[in-house]
């Protein structure tokens, strides 16, 4: 399983707190793309827009394949989702024990207001 | 039965939060004194009812718990195959429960819950305490709680990206 940490997540924010890299992720959310049609895109050298992809990359944002002489772009956001489950499955569980823990506890209530009820008499 | 609206049911939220590199932390309210939460939590009859949810698909086989400090528990699915047992390390009454989590070796955490009354509802907190980080997020759950923390920063940067979008 692949470890995260505090650190992937920075990472995630500081990659995404550069505007060109916010455009290259919104652009690879139409369609995969290769560096070189990034750079022409954005209007930026070969060498800049590799800086770019390789920090989101490292934050685990995009995911790069070299088929040939080409490298191609895609978004890479399934570690996120996995994470973003995972919680949600864990909150889902918690949440569906405490709903039927409520109906035991009302339960309980009742019965206890009932025998109090009967010992008074 | 009671006419009173009073008891009524009303779904309290469920939060969980990762407070630690090597805890968990899960909160929840119930309109219930503490005594009566409590005893939901020890008496086996009661455990098992709500412990193993049927909107989850889940149902307990069998349900044993000796609570008391030194005593064991060992919860069996339908499935025989698939148990949680552990031995109870810390029982007050009406206030406090730990226990250990032995189904995993020796990665597997301690859990504390501790029930707090305030005005005849009870602050039920759940932590799972883990032997390391690494534990912690071999249980799957490293990832999923430093996010809950960063939830609040990712919407910002959603929508900063919305917004983005809109001037592109």
């Amino acid at each position: 399983m692949v470890q995260y940490s505090q650190t992937h997540f920075n990472a995630s924010f500081a990659a995404l707190s550069d505007a060109t890299r916010r455009g290259v992720l919104e652009q690879l959310g139409r369609a995969d793309a290769s560096i070189t049609d990034l750079a022409e895109k954005f209007h930026m050298t070969l060498t800049g827009m590799k800086k770019h992809v390789g920090v989101l990359e490292q934050a685990g944002l995009v995911i790069t394949k070299k088929v040939g002489r080409v490298r191609t772009c895609k978004l890479g956001l399934c570690r996120l989702e996995e994470e973003a489950a995972w919680i949600e499955r864990y909150h889902q569980l918690w949440a569906a024990r405490f709903d039927e823990l409520d109906k035991v506890v009302e339960e309980l209530k009742r019965k206890e207001k009932a025998d109090g009820r009967k010992k008074r008499k | 039965m009671d006419a009173r609206r009073e008891s009524e049911p009303t779904s309290n939220r469920t939060t969980v939060e990762r407070k630690s590199d090597c805890e968990l932390v899960t909160t929840r309210t119930f309109n219930a004194p503490a005594r009566i939460v409590f005893e939901a939590w020890t008496r086996p009859e009661l455990f098992k009812r709500w412990w193993a949810p049927k909107s989850m698909r889940m149902s307990l086989h069998s349900c044993q718990m000796d609570v008391r400090v030194g005593g064991k528990y060992r919860l069996e699915f339908e499935n025989e195959s698939m148990a949680f047992f552990g031995t109870y390390l810390e029982v007050m009454p009406h206030s406090r429960l730990a226990w250990t989590n032995e189904e995993s070796g020796e990665g597997g955490p301690v859990t504390t819950v501790t029930f707090e009354e305030k005005g005849g509802k009870t602050l039920l907190v759940l932590r799972e305490l883990y032997p390391s980080k690494e534990a912690l997020d071999a249980a799957g759950t490293g990832a999923a709680d430093v996010l809950s923390e960063t939830f609040g920063q990712l919407d910002e940067l959603l929508v900063t990206l919305g917004a983005s979008v809109g001037r592109s």
